[in-house]
């Protein structure tokens, strides 16, 4: 018996693409993009090919980091800074 | 119907044990199923109970939190099964007494992320005891008191008030989101246990600006609806980046909704955000305690406001 992540709990495919589309401005910061994959999965891309597939978004953030080779932090004032531009 | 779960807690002698032997006797905890953690080889403290029936079960030679995380999964899943089968007395909720060096967010994370468990348990409540004369002890207590919806400050009849009072101005201080009641004896209403009912955090003191240093609570007040899309990428993101400083966040959002979403996690552990039908008032900004080491109040709301505007 599977479970739904709490934070994609009764959303279908378009909130899967929302969600995809506001992730990469925050991903895009540390040089990665993503995309709603089958199954509820999402596929991490950095710039040197590299790919990875997660299963949901409480995954998705160790292997972000993973690629990007630098911690992710949302508390980061360059990040903050970048998204409120 | 989901059976609910209450998890007691609290550091070694503060009184859980007495807490619940008390409560266990009262009618209205009738019914209920309990789980009992201890470190030694043999069990002690549910014979302190003195209802030992097919409904208690001992968890001996470890600790819940860590070594026994799946023999607790097992014991809830058999209590199910025993039930449906008709081979033990019915119950309509469960108690689990952890040891004193339990770390709540482990046993939470076990109880809300289990593939299974979640489809007929409910964790309702975390009450975690505090010795009214002994005050907070071992690096376990912070992390108890900040998973606690209900605070019991216990043997109130044989400390100073001085030091009661004290203790309870620590308490919210470090978890303004917790109801904080006393106790001689486990003497206290069965409705404080059961009804899981927790503090509205709009009555939480605002608290300081900025930068506090040590384990302290701060409030986040938000003028405007945040988007949960937003929100589920922040707090993912937050918890992964901070989740061995952030003890506890709890509050009310209001995301565009016609009532607010309750939010609720105990450091990793995220409970399932409900939806409330409406509003208590016509207070509708969103309101979020975050409990943790060193947070930075005015940080946080930055960034959950930044996340916020990537969500066009």
């Amino acid at each position: 018996m599977s479970k739904e992540h709490w934070a994609e709990e009764g959303g279908g495919p378009r909130a899967r693409a929302f969600r995809a589309s506001a992730l990469n401005r925050v991903l895009g910061h540390y040089g990665l993009s993503v995309h709603a994959w089958a199954a509820g999965a999402y596929v991490l891309r950095d710039r040197k090919g590299g790919t990875a597939v997660v299963s949901d978004l409480g995954a998705l953030w160790v292997e972000a980091e993973r690629l990007s080779g630098a911690p992710l932090d949302p508390l980061d004032p360059a990040l903050v800074a970048a998204l409120e531009r | 119907m989901k059976t609910p779960v209450i998890l007691v807690t609290g550091f070694l002698g503060s009184g859980k044990t007495t807490l619940l032997s008390r409560l266990l006797e009262l009618p209205e905890l009738g019914e209920t199923a309990v789980i009992v953690n201890e470190l030694g080889e043999v069990g002690i403290d549910h014979h302190l109970l003195r209802r030992v029936d097919e409904r208690t079960v001992l968890l001996s030679s470890g600790c819940v939190c860590c070594a026994l995380r799946g023999d607790l999964s097992d014991e809830l899943r058999d209590l199910l099964d025993r039930r449906d089968a008709g081979e033990i007395p019915r119950f309509r909720r469960v108690v689990i007494e952890t040891t004193g060096v339990a770390l709540p967010a482990p046993i939470v994370q076990t109880l809300l992320a289990d593939p299974l468990l979640p489809h007929h348990y409910s964790l309702d409540a975390v009450v975690v005891t505090v010795d009214g004369v002994h005050g907070l002890r071992g690096p376990e207590a912070l992390q108890q008191v900040a998973a606690a919806d209900t605070l019991v400050i216990t043997k109130s009849d044989i400390a100073e008030r001085e030091e009661l009072d004290a203790l309870e101005a620590e308490l919210a201080r470090l978890n303004p989101a917790a109801r904080t009641v006393r106790a001689s004896f486990g003497d206290i209403e069965a409705e404080l246990l059961l009804s899981g009912s927790h503090r509205d955090v709009r009555e939480v003191p605002l608290g300081p600006n900025g930068h506090v240093h040590g384990p302290q609570a701060v409030v986040l007040t938000l003028d405007r609806a945040i988007d949960w899309t937003a929100f589920g990428i922040w707090l993912t993101m937050l918890l992964h980046a901070r989740g061995g400083e952030i003890l506890r966040i709890k509050g009310l959002l209001d995301v565009g909704g016609e009532g607010p979403l309750l939010v609720n996690c105990v450091q990793h552990a995220v409970y399932p955000p409900v939806h409330l039908d409406a509003w208590p008032d016509e207070d509708r900004r969103s309101r979020l305690v975050v409990i943790g080491h060193d947070v930075d109040r005015d940080a946080l709301e930055r960034s959950l406001l930044a996340f916020d505007g990537v969500a066009v």
